[in-house]
């Protein structure tokens, strides 16, 4: 319908929106998208399944539409710009989240969110994160060479720590974290990816169940608390829940693993943060990586609730709506010299987590367990390098929710 | 210069405690806003122009 309404033919020739990165600049955004950009801060790109939604690459752009009230997160939509299959096939399936659901319905559900992840409670966290992360890396230095760094820091701390905000056994860790992977994998089929969902909802469905009858200090008993209260029913608890654990893996786990090949690509600025004795200047330099990197590579997707002129450009009601976040963080009006690494660089801006009230909601965290991170390996391992050539990394591919690279083979 | 806050936007990012953590607070139940210096003083004023320009949610009104 959209092609149709824009005179946009299905084969017509437009931008890709999922195109590989320039394999010379794997941490860069595709250059195609960065082209784009320099044309228009929002233009019609194609999707994998043929569509044509509008993206929007410009920084002041995203910011713009991801704050604004004729935009909907509603995915239960005909025309709404799915990221995947997966995602296209379990929308009309799945309650109301902090994702999908716009206004009042959004307020209430994130509200029964926050409490946990507040700034002040992850800066309590900090000693805590600060003493897994020095056990995971006296455990790597203990081990053989190489080590994959992905094994041994990256994913086993943020799953540490979200597992013990939640209330979830760590002990059950091998379980969650690969299906956890897997829900967000490109490279697994529909049914895997399904199959998986379906394991980690029993799980959490069971564990919601057990807090209920003896509840704890941590989410899913507050959850349980509120399914008891009437707030709400089972499968949104599990939902919410699910939510959580997933997006506490991947999404700090990549970080940590292509900020260490990012800096391992830069010595000049990697020697500089090792050097770094404050804890304000390398809370800086994590703002910056986060720019850099831009893990959530597909964007934030919307779908228009109304007609309106944005930009320059006629939005109609229905039409599928993306800020490719890689892109506006990338926007030299925003971030001059965009493609230079520079830690000191005031980055805080940038829109790493998203913008708008769907924001992530697990952002203080993530910074958190960032600047232990950063702060801490690189002086602790002052020669870590790679164990093979850049070349051979494994970058995730361009259809991944998570840009990241599957395994980072370090030596010392 | 003074500070403004809509705790009806607010979505509990935790942005502008990063920014300006002696302006801004987190309510300990559900994160919403809390100011703690409506009228800032000249020194901090940079950093609460940028935790106004950094809410995700548009929350935070400066009146200079």
């Amino acid at each position: 319908m959209a092609e149709a309404e824009t005179g946009l033919a299905p084969d017509e020739q437009v931008y890709f929106y999922q195109d590989d990165r320039d394999a010379e600049c794997p941490f860069a955004p595709p250059p195609g998208l960065r082209a784009l950009h320099d044309k228009a801060p929002v233009s019609r790109a194609r999707i994998w399944d043929g569509s044509t939604p509008w993206l929007v690459t410009g920084h002041a752009a995203q910011r713009a539409i991801l704050s604004d009230p004729r935009v909907s997160s509603n995915d239960k939509q005909a025309g709404f710009p799915y990221p995947n299959h997966v995602m296209a096939e379990g929308a009309p399936h799945h309650p109301l989240t902090i994702f999908n659901a716009d206004g009042a319905d959004h307020t209430r559900i994130r509200r029964m969110m926050t409490r946990p992840f507040t700034r002040p409670r992850m800066e309590a966290l900090r000693p805590q994160i600060q003493q897994f992360t020095d056990e995971l890396i006296d455990q790597m230095l203990a081990g053989p060479k190489p080590a994959d760094l992905v094994t041994a820091v990256s994913l086993p701390l943020p799953s540490l720590m979200i597992c013990a905000l939640l209330g979830v056994p760590y002990a059950d860790h091998d379980f969650f974290q690969e299906h956890a992977q897997w829900a967000t994998r490109s490279d697994k089929t529909v049914e895997q990816q399904n199959a998986a969902n379906a394991a980690l909802g029993g799980y959490l469905a069971n564990l919601l169940q057990k807090k209920m009858e003896e509840p704890a200090e941590d989410v899913l008993s507050d959850f349980a608390a509120r399914i008891k209260d009437g707030d709400l029913n089972l499968p949104e608890a599990v939902m919410l829940s699910m939510i959580l654990l997933i997006a506490g893996h991947e999404t700090s786990s990549s970080m940590i693993t292509l900020g260490t090949a990012l800096l391992l690509d830069n010595p000049g600025q990697l020697a500089n943060l090792r050097e770094i004795d404050d804890t304000k200047a390398v809370a800086n330099a994590v703002e910056e990586i986060l720019r850099y990197l831009t893990v959530p590579q597909l964007g934030q997707r919307r779908i228009a609730a109304e007609d309106f002129e944005f930009e320059g450009v006629e939005i109609k009601a229905g039409d599928g709506i993306i800020a490719a976040l890689p892109a506006g963080n990338w926007d030299p009006e925003a971030f001059p010299d965009p493609e230079k690494l520079d830690l000191t660089r005031k980055a805080s801006h940038h829109v790493a987590f998203g913008w708008g009230i769907h924001q992530c909601l697990g952002q203080q965290l993530a910074r958190i367990e960032l600047q232990v991170v950063y702060g801490t390996l690189y002086r602790r391992v002052p020669t870590l390098r790679l164990a093979v050539d850049r070349d051979e990394l494994d970058f995730r591919p361009a259809d991944a929710l998570a840009f990241g690279i599957s395994e980072l083979p370090v030596t010392w | 210069m003074k500070v403004v806050v809509d705790e009806e936007k607010c979505v509990a990012a935790g942005q502008c405690v990063n920014a300006a953590m002696d302006v801004f607070d987190q309510r300990d139940e559900d994160g919403i806003v809390v100011v703690l210096d409506e009228h800032p003083p000249a020194e901090l004023a940079d950093d609460v122009r940028n935790a106004a320009a950094i809410c995700p949610a548009l929350a935070i009104r400066i009146e200079e």
